[in-house]
């Protein structure tokens, strides 16, 4: 069993990275970009029969910090 | 005063820190590896060094924060001994929950490696009290990851409780309220991005940092 969880910084935290990446789009002409927010995407690969009580545990205790990040999980159908 | 430094790998600042602490007390640290469960019997004060641990993986200090020798590191904090945490060391403060808030990566981007002026805010603590409030010292800073940030809320409650140690003259990376070291509710403590070990001794340029040393070990010893 496959999972996916998304790491974004919250709302409002200052994302440097986000704005180097926003500026370097505008350098190669590409206008219209209003904002650009950088994250994480972490694949986990696990027993079957983890719960998502499971994976809402690792993501508040290592995967993520809940201080300015958010997490949002996604549960992949076995190939 | 029994001291320790608490060692995991990508550290890189454990030997400076050690130096200063021989230099200062006369005594050489216990070197605690971070995969003990365990500090030394009579430990009365613990540092956390600055350096790389696990290359920054994942987020500076997240992975050193869950090894296992932090949890004997916690319940030390919780009994009221004194703990340091500089540049890396605080970003594991910060992960560990031990001090609130986070630290990201710089405002501007770039590596930020320089001697800066710091104010000190709080000359009441443990850490502090061979300084004046208000007086200005030097230290270096190594890092990307300085930007210290936490909401308003947290950040008027250190304010207000006097828990700003250390602030910079001058933006350095971002920080909130240019915040450069924090102190946990009960004072006992410290997390702070700049280096006050390399700047204890004359051949180091400065010795600006020598006294947060000597007052702990009056303090504690």
């Amino acid at each position: 069993m496959k999972a996916r969880v998304f790491i974004t910084l919250k709302p409002g935290v200052l994302d440097p990275q986000g704005k180097a990446i926003h500026h370097a789009l505008e350098g190669l002409g590409f206008g219209g970009v209003n904002d650009v927010r950088a994250g994480k995407l972490i694949e986990l690969d696990l027993a079957d029969g983890t719960s998502d009580g499971d994976i809402e545990e690792m993501c508040r205790k290592l995967l993520a910090n809940t201080v300015i990040e958010n997490f949002r999980i996604e549960r992949l159908q076995d190939a | 005063m029994k001291s320790a430094v608490i060692v995991f790998p990508g550290s890189n600042c454990d030997r400076d820190i050690a130096v200063a602490l021989e230099l200062v007390t006369g005594r050489k640290p216990a070197m605690v590896w971070h995969r003990e469960s365990e500090l030394p019997d009579g430990t009365d004060f613990i540092a956390l060094p600055g350096g790389f641990s696990y290359g920054d993986y994942l987020r500076s200090g997240a992975m050193a924060a869950r090894s296992p020798i932090m949890g004997a590191v916690r319940d030390a904090a919780a009994r009221g001994v004194p703990v340091i945490g500089i540049c890396n060391g605080f970003q594991v403060l910060t992960e560990t929950g031990l001090l609130p808030g986070a630290l990201m990566r710089n405002a501007g981007l770039s590596f930020v490696c320089r001697p800066v002026p710091l104010k000190v805010e709080n000359s009441q603590s443990l850490f502090t009290a061979a300084y004046n409030s208000g007086e200005e010292v030097v230290f270096p800073v190594a890092h990307h990851d300085g930007n210290y940030q936490a909401d308003e809320a947290t950040l008027d409650r250190l304010e207000g409780e006097g828990r700003v140690a250390f602030r910079y003259r001058e933006s350095v990376n971002g920080s909130a309220r240019d915040i450069a070291g924090i102190l946990n509710d009960a004072g006992n403590v410290l997390g702070l991005m700049p280096h006050p070990e390399r700047v204890v001794e004359a051949a180091h340029g400065g010795i600006d940092g020598r006294r947060l040393f000597e007052g702990l070990l009056e303090t504690v010893a």
